[in-house]
């Protein structure tokens, strides 16, 4: 049988090249970077090495990146490092309703902590409206945290627009660019962002390691405190394997940006048409084209989403839904919520998230054994009528 | 979260799946929020289930919850049914995860449902 993933939004696998840099800091590079003599001072080349890559994808300087656990981490350390640090001057926080739950949860710990969150609300593609975003923000404000695009639906907001917004205005500007890093640009010289965090498994590089950028003099307090490291602003041995395969995953993201954004671009286009032609009832949420060309999320209705999964699965095609039954929550997902989607829809969506060893075959595959698995499940739904093709 | 190799086996082969016309009973519940709606018709004659159909969106366990109820309720009389609890329905499934024992195990309620219709019925009738 054919194995095909296309849940490359929930995590990749660790590009051949990237592997190929890790293995010496596994075996015989395995100095600890505090360390003065040459073990040490072998894995703080790799360290700084990988600190540079990182900043070329933002085009920063290597001393503005800061290396954490994950995406999780650092946008944890972004809202609440900013929050504490800045509280005296503001206790009020602006966030979307559609962002990452480490965002989320993040801000839901601040409003315990006496901050206020504001979260705002977006249309049905789920944009952020700049208008909105700006006439909410007051002079306690003192942070915002918009992503840069969405792990659901692709979603790419207007970063630019919203950032200058808030650049005017002596705000930071924080965006979690997990699902968009290495896919598209984020440019810190061109977007006046302050802080954006990123993750190693989302590029084709290792789980456990993430990176932050945090603008050169941007007030912030850590996390997690203990020794100097990360210019004492993430205590704790660096990660340095991982790391350095982080730092290789940007590398060749930066290098294959371009044929990649193409390659998916194509592949997802071609399969979306391809299923609009063999199944009727079918709806993409989110924006057709101001999304990440990777992603799409897809509603079959009359089909609750986590059918779908084991059927595709034993078909052997591995895809995701941000619906209830996946995610152990009896919710439909929020992303979808918040896009003012009808619940049934909601529960009925899937995530195709295809990866750069996808093929147009694997396109086709799907095309040919998706459209059973709904009939068969439309079949026995007690919400389904055929509609007339 | 893993399921069954019995609970994929009604996944994938569920039993009675339809309507059934004329139908005794019918019990329907859930709702899109909570991601499962179940709909179960019974047929009953001198006080025994003997048929049971089901038609059911939602996920792995609630399709096999359905099947699995219709297996368990036919030719049992109407008291043997009304014992049937949500326990019975995934002990006979080799259990289920443990978030689904609530959100997703709606055939119990519903057979209770469908033979509430049926006494509604039959009332009316006399």
């Amino acid at each position: 049988m054919r194995s095909i993933y296309l849940d490359h939004n929930a995590t990749t696998p660790v590009h051949s090249e990237v592997l190929e840099e890790m293995l010496p800091y596994l075996k015989e590079k395995f100095g600890n970077a505090s360390s003065i003599h040459s073990f040490g001072r072998e894995a703080k080349v790799g360290l700084e090495y990988a600190r540079e890559k990182v900043a070329k994808l933002f085009n920063c300087a290597p001393s503005e990146i800061y290396f954490t656990s994950g995406g999780t981490e650092s946008d944890n350390l972004a809202i609440k490092g900013v929050a504490f640090a800045n509280r005296r001057k503001g206790k009020h926080i602006i966030t979307s309703s559609i962002e990452h739950h480490a965002v989320l949860e993040s801000c839901k710990y601040l409003q315990k902590e006496g901050f206020e969150i504001t979260f705002l609300p977006v249309d049905k593609y789920g944009f952020v409206d700049p208008d909105e975003f700006g006439k909410n923000i007051r002079n306690d404000t003192i942070l915002v945290s918009i992503m840069h695009t969405n792990n659901e639906i692709g979603t790419i907001q207007p970063l630019n627009e919203l950032a200058n917004i808030t650049k005017e205005k002596g705000v930071y500007f924080h965006t979690d660019a997990v699902q968009s890093a290495g896919k598209i640009p984020l440019d810190t010289e061109k977007i006046p962002i302050d802080l954006a965090s990123i993750s190693g498994h989302k590029i084709y590089g290792p789980k456990g390691v993430g990176a932050i950028y945090i603008r050169k003099g941007v007030r912030i307090t850590p996390l997690a405190h203990g020794g100097h490291h990360e210019r004492s602003r993430r205590a704790g041995t660096e990660n340095i394997p991982g790391i350095v395969g982080l730092g290789k995953a940007a590398e060749i993201a930066l290098r294959d940006m371009e044929d990649q954004y193409r390659h998916l671009k194509s592949l997802t286009e071609a399969f979306f048409k391809k299923l609009h032609e063999k199944i009727v009832d079918i709806s993409l949420n989110g924006h057709s084209e101001k999304r990440i060309p990777s992603t799409l999320n897809i509603s079959f209705k009359g089909v609750e989403g986590e059918s779908i999964i084991l059927s595709l699965d034993m078909k052997g095609v591995a895809v995701a839904s941000g619906s209830a039954c996946t995610s152990g929550s009896l919710e439909p997902s929020h992303v979808l919520s918040a896009l003012g989607i009808d619940p049934a829809i909601a529960q009925s969506s899937i995530r195709f998230g295809f990866g750069r060893g996808n093929t147009m075959e694997d396109v086709d595959y799907v095309c040919e054994v998706l459209p059973e698995i709904i009939e068969r499940l439309r079949s026995m739904s007690p919400i389904y009528t055929q509609a007339k093709k | 979260m893993a399921y069954s190799i019995k609970v994929m086996d009604h996944f994938t082969n569920p039993r009675n799946v339809g309507e059934i016309e004329n139908a005794d009973g019918i019990g329907e519940i859930g709702n899109p929020v909570c991601g499962d709606i179940m709909k179960l018709y019974i047929k009953v004659q001198d006080n025994r289930i003997v048929d049971a159909k089901f038609k059911t969106f939602g996920c792995g366990a609630a399709i096999a919850t359905s099947s699995m109820i219709t297996e368990l309720v036919k030719n049992k009389t109407l008291e043997e049914a009304e014992k049937i609890s949500k326990q019975t329905v995934a002990e006979a499934l080799d259990g289920l995860p443990a978030n689904k024992m609530h959100c997703s195990n709606l055939a119990a309620d519903a057979l209770q449902k469908a033979i509430e219709d049926y006494k509604r019925k039959k009332e009316k009738n006399v």
